[in-house]
């Protein structure tokens, strides 16, 4: 059976007018489906914590006894630190993806390298503020919360680590170039997207009770 | 013939069996959306009925669609007049919320303490500790505290008032006013476990001076018994397991647990709402309280067949 | 040379005809999924997933149902003792559980999933693999929840699950967390299926079909899409602080350390009442498909409709404390709410508005059968929405709240403007999904059946509600005023028992040999009548172009091109009735057919045939540009929901090892699913 089509009149061969005339088949950034669908899937886990953070302003603003503890200063030296930690991995991670956008993969191999590292320490300093703190998340529902939210945090950041990983293994496998590395810019926006999430608990569970 | 539990109460628990003017006030608002509900839809239905009769044999597929009037249709039809009665109901909402808010000054304050699955009645300034019914001065607004001892209930007497609930680690109060006596039914109204459908209560609104003989009744401790039947009652009563639960006032029985007997007798139920107060009910409620009221926390006590009649003859001497 | 871009008024392309030989034997070949064991468990298809959806979901239905009908029986009469209480807290709660989280959003996530890609001529869904792990976890969950009612202990807390009723101390067996796991197990289905469409919505529609030339039942799939995830995180936080209240000692809940019952009302309500109308507004969207068919004419107020759709979709946030008037909140914030929640019907209103006025306006009225459902659905959907008004009246819901009068609006609306457009859309699609029809006998009396059902059924719910009866109670006292209706409220749903099995009689004799549909028997306007019943697996030979709301209405052939050529599909009857009733084509010449398409609007024919491939185009333009390649069937999909059921049942019965296993697999199968195919990467440039 034969099936008639109507294509542009060129130069070209009718097969690759029939293909796609002037169309691309490589994939990056927004141009690609996963772009999208990495958007959306930040979009909902920032509802997710939102809605985390909703609940402890409500507890806050409603319930008395969690206000006298919701609302006491936290210590800020590790916050800050970690905070300084995750800013400068979102940079490096930065670097590497406008590197493998220019064709260097080496750049993306190091620039990623040091995100992961950057990430660790995150996740190590946060590990030894738990360890200070003299209460569990049983002790009361401040407790909970904060140790739930942060927590949380936590194992998105031990996610975006294993993205990261994945990207460094298909980097040195040689899977991305200048114009194929979605993976890349889908790792990299899901990790700008765990820094921006900590800026807002930082403001809310560490600064927030120093404003009012 | 009524059914007995429903002989118990003067009307239905029908919102619109009004007792007082909150629930009043609330029915003219409930009436008057009905009407203008039963309106919208007749309307609605005839355009969408009216065309399939009036052009069933005149349509043709010959020919353009018809132009229609798209803004008429749906910006002014489907949501200007819409927006306009919303309005309207809107008003009529905030001038109903505006009389039940205004409740003024009351001298009453009674506190009400949902269990799984009764209500404890308290009326703190006349120091009166009661169980699943409640009285009131007719005519005189009454502050109800509302709290939960357990899970959230609600607290609903359709003929006098709307629903609040009773959540635990929050205090809600609302505002009842009865201006016909009687007795109405009220009933948990939020899902609160097993025996929900069996959390009523009894409210008796009566004269003010019938009120204050029943204030008195309620404060005084329990009648000692008058007879052998009941004194054996009694001591079957103080030597059983009912007495870490129940309070007798008068006596040593002192639990704090389940409802107050001290005056169990003058009440119109037993069980919250479960069954009208007939010594044939108590009995049979004594003797096996799973049967009438599955996963109720009241335990079967072990009594044999003339320990259960005294201590039935001694609770519903309890006046 | 960059057509696809071309401003309107810039110079046509120039346009030839050319024969491909063998092309739709070439795309069957690439395109078919083997018949085998593993072919079932592989398919990534959507057409294959939507109907797993569908029959899934319906299925549920039927178990709810039956959950109901059981229900109806205890109630019957005043002091029954049919059912234990205990059985019937389960029986009610399975029932509001089921039927909203795995009945009402997957029917239609099972429609859009088989619609959605035919709708917006493209092949498949933007991430197909994702799309069968939906599927799969949507089957788990609910297998996972359904595993509690086989071991009697079914959740028992409602769906609404109010804390502290459902902490530790007050249920302490397994019953809450079966509904807690299995509910957060599938909020990953409902997300992943969510971004899916908005994807697949946004980038996957083909050249021509602009924003302004979407389908009305993409706009009601898409603002459902958004609503979700943007909703669903509400109800996974309630639904985790649940569980880690319950099973490891944190006072989220707990008033007594600082926590506070009413923030899973919050939580809830948020997820919850948004959700309403993630499962009523893509019934919306079936009806601006349907109706306009059975009245010969495009819809009045397109552009209305899909605003009012949109608009619905975000004010719907607007309203959740509705649900907590009588909680004690101030008054200024009943306030608000009241006055939010009424005026959230008014875009509900111009929905209503312009299918009357399309009604009015219609070239003819066919009234098949999904024409009757669409009538009963506007008429449901009216007392539904007056109910709801009088409830969003802060006073007068005080008195209705938590009685029978909110089951009544409850059910006017879920039955109303979910289940009746759900079985129009059965009449409608069934046969393009089986290539035959539905007996219009039967489905007369389905509707009537259905319709009578349902009224008697829920009317007198109304009544008994104002008469003060309250919900969720396994028994009544005699006398209340409440003992007839109740018995009448039994025979209706029996008889609404009889029309749900008259439907699944009529689709069971339709599979057995009904009429052969043809490829648009409804003589209807959406590219999914464009090709044959069932759609081959690769939907289109050739990825469509449009230029107008309504494709097969304009004289446009949108596989041929402007001549209105058609070459490979037999000449049958099924086709010629339905250019007759079109808007258009009728009174066109083929010479102002040519005229009118002799413009900008006109394209290449994307012939994309060199592995599976679809086309992406641009957000709010559709032009294209990309052609995108499409994931062959994989069993990755499965594995990885296996494994998050194996984490999840872990986790029910706190077994740590189990979990770390599971979870371990599951970033495994993550891994798998990604790592590109062996030798595609770098991959060969296509470029001629």
């Amino acid at each position: 059976m034969s099936t008639s089509a109507y294509v542009e009149r060129s130069d070209l061969s009718t097969r690759a007018r029939l293909r796609h005339g002037s169309l691309s088949d490589t994939l990056s950034g927004s141009r690609a489906p996963g772009w999208w669908g990495m958007v959306w899937l930040c979009a909902t886990e920032g509802m997710l914590f939102a809605c985390f953070l909703a609940a402890y302003f409500f507890l806050r603003g409603s319930v008395e006894s969690f206000s006298a503890e919701g609302g006491k200063y936290v210590p800020l030296t590790r916050p800050l630190i970690m905070t300084a930690v995750l800013l400068t991995s979102s940079v490096t991670t930065w670097w590497g993806e406008k590197g493998i956008k220019a064709g260097n993969v080496t750049r993306l191999k190091i620039g990623f390298a040091l995100t992961f590292v950057l990430g660790v320490a995150f996740l190590l300093i946060q590990a030894t503020e738990y360890a200070h703190r003299d209460t569990s998340w049983t002790t009361s529902a401040y407790d909970s919360l904060f140790v739930t939210i942060t927590g949380f945090h936590g194992v998105h950041v031990a996610v975006g680590l294993l993205m990261n990983l994945f990207v460094q293994v298909r980097a040195w496998l040689g899977h991305f170039d200048g114009e194929r590395h979605e993976a890349v810019s889908n790792s990299a926006l899901y990790w700008h997207f765990v820094d921006a999430v900590w800026l807002t608990l930082l403001a809310s569970l560490y600064l927030s009770p120093r404003l009012w | 013939m009524l059914p007995q539990l429903r002989a118990i109460y003067d009307t239905g628990p029908s919102m619109f069996a009004t007792a007082g003017p909150e629930a009043q006030s609330l029915a003219t608002l409930g009436w008057a959306m009905i009407a203008v509900g039963t309106i919208v839809f007749l309307v609605v239905m005839a355009l969408l009925l009216v065309p399939l009769w009036r052009r069933r044999h005149v349509l043709s597929e010959e020919g353009p669609p018809e132009l229609v009037n798209e803004r008429a249709w749906v910006l002014y039809g489907g949501a200007a007049i819409p927006g306009l009665i919303l309005a309207g109901i809107f008003v009529l909402t905030l001038g109903t919320m505006r009389a039940s808010l205004s409740a003024g000054p009351a001298p009453l304050t009674i506190e009400v303490i949902g269990h799984q699955w009764w209500w404890e009645v308290r009326y703190p300034e006349q120091a009166i500790r009661t169980a699943d019914e409640i009285h009131l001065p007719v005519g005189r607004p009454v502050k109800v505290i509302l709290r939960s001892a357990d899970v959230i209930h609600s607290f609903w007497v359709p003929n006098l008032a709307g629903k609040t609930d009773v959540i635990p680690g929050t205090t809600n109060s609302m505002w009842l006013q009865a201006d016909n006596a009687g007795t109405y039914r009220g009933q948990c109204a939020e899902y609160c476990g097993m025996q929900h459908a069996h959390m009523a209560l009894s409210v008796v609104a009566e004269a003010p001076g019938q009120f204050a003989r029943w204030v008195a009744d309620q404060r005084s401790v329990a009648h000692p018994p008058a007879d052998s039947a009941t004194l054996t009652g009694e001591r079957v009563f103080l030597s059983s397991p009912c007495v870490f639960c129940h309070q007798v006032r008068g006596t040593p029985a002192g639990g704090q647990i389940g409802p107050d007997l001290t005056h169990f007798g003058s009440r119109l139920t037993i069980a919250s709402g479960a069954l009208p107060n007939t010594r044939g009910n108590l009995a049979g409620w004594i003797e096996n309280p799973d049967r009438i009221k599955p996963g109720t926390k009241m335990p079967a006590i072990p009594l044999d067949g003339p320990q259960l009649l005294a201590v039935v003859a001694y609770i519903e001497s309890l006046k | 040379m960059i057509v696809d871009t071309a401003a309107p008024t810039a110079p046509a392309p120039e346009i030839e005809r050319v024969d491909i030989p063998g092309l739709a034997e070439r795309l069957d070949r690439t395109w078919k999924t083997p018949k085998t064991l593993y072919g079932a468990l592989a398919s990534v298809d959507h057409k294959t997933i939507g109907k797993r959806y569908m029959v899934t979901a319906f299925i549920f239905l039927m178990l709810a149902g039956l959950q109901a009908a059981a229900m109806r029986a205890q109630l019957a009469r005043p002091e029954n003792a049919l059912i234990s209480p205990e059985a019937y807290d389960q029986l009610f709660s399975m029932h509001g559980t089921t039927m909203i989280f795995w009945y009402a959003s997957p029917i239609l996530s099972g429609f859009s999933n088989y619609l959605v890609p035919l709708m917006i001529g493209s092949r498949d869904m933007a991430f197909p693999r994702l799309n069968a792990f939906s599927y799969w976890t949507f089957l788990l969950s609910g297998l996972l929840i359904y595993s509690s009612l086989l071991a009697g202990v079914a959740p028992h807390g409602g769906w609404f699950a109010y804390v502290p009723y459902t902490n530790a101390q007050y249920s302490p067996g397994l019953n809450m967390d079966f509904y807690a796991l299995a509910l957060l197990f599938l909020t990953v289905s409902t997300t992943a299926g969510a971004i899916n469409f908005i994807v697949s919505i946004f980038k996957m529609r083909c050249p021509g079909m602009s924003v302004s030339r979407m389908p009305l039942f993409m706009w009601s799939t898409l603002t459902t899409s958004v609503a979700i995830v943007f909703a669903m995180p509400a109800l996974s936080a309630a639904l985790i602080f649940l569980e880690l209240d319950r099973r490891y000692g944190t006072h989220f809940y707990d008033p007594v350390r600082g926590g506070a019952p009413l923030l899973w009302q919050h939580l809830f309500w948020v997820f919850g009442h948004p959700w309403v109308y993630i499962v009523i507004l893509p019934a919306t969207g079936m009806a601006s498909m349907i109706i306009p068919t059975f009245c010969r004419r495009p819809i009045v107020g397109h552009t209305y409709v899909a605003l009012a759709t949109v608009s619905t979709g975000i004010f719907g946030f607007g309203v959740w404390a509705h649900h907590m008037f009588a909680t004690g909140m101030p008054a200024l914030s009943t306030t608000f709410f009241s006055a939010a929640s009424m005026g959230v019907s008014i875009p509900s209103g111009m929905q209503i508005f312009a299918w009357l006025a399309t009604i009015w306006a219609a070239r003819r009225h066919v009234l098949a059968t999904p024409m009757l459902f669409m009538l009963g659905f506007i008429c449901l959907f009216v007392i539904g929405g007056v109910s709801g008004v009088m409830t969003a009246s802060v006073p007068f819901d005080l008195q209705a709240t938590d009685s029978y009068f909110i089951v009544a609006h409850l059910h006017y609306v879920l039955v109303g403007i979910n289940l009746f457009p759900v079985i129009a859309a059965f009449y409608y699609w069934l046969p393009k999904m089986t290539g035959r029809m539905l007996s219009e006998r039967l489905g007369k009396w389905n509707f009537w059946t259905l319709f009578i059902g349902v009224n008697l059924t829920f009317f007198p719910m109304h009544i008994v509600g104002l008469r003060g009866m309250p919900r969720r109670v396994y028994t009544y006292p005699a006398g209340m005023g409440w003992d007839g209706l109740n018995a009448l409220e039994t025979i209706g749903a029996f008889i609404t028992a009889i029309g749900v099995l008259l439907f699944v009689i009529n689709v069971i004799k339709s599979l057995r040999g009904g009429a052969l549909a043809g490829p648009n028997p409804w003589g209807a306007s959406s590219l999914e009548w464009m090709v044959s019943s069932p759609p081959p697996e690769y939907n289109f030979v050739t990825i469509p172009t449009v230029i107008s709301r309504e494709p097969l209405w304009d004289a446009h052939d949108e596989r041929t091109g402007p001549a209105g050529e058609i070459d490979d599909t037999p000449p049958d009857a099924a086709r010629a009735p339905m250019r007759s009733f079109g808007a258009h084509a009728q009174v066109q010449t083929p010479q102002e057919v040519s005229d009118r398409s002799s413009t900008a609007e006109l394209r290449p024919w994307r012939v994309l045939d060199d592995g599976k491939e679809t086309l992406e185009t641009t957000l709010l333009d559709a032009d294209p540009q990309a052609i995108l390649r499409l994931p062959e069937d994989t069993i990755w999909p499965l594995i990885l929901s296996l494994a998050l059921m194996g984490a999840f049942v872990a986790a029910l019965f706190k077994a740590p090892v189990w979990a770390a296993i599971a979870g371990a697999i599951t970033l495994i199968s993550i891994a798998g699913w990604l790592w590109p195919k062996p030798g595609t990467y770098p991959a060969p440039r296509l470029r001629a």
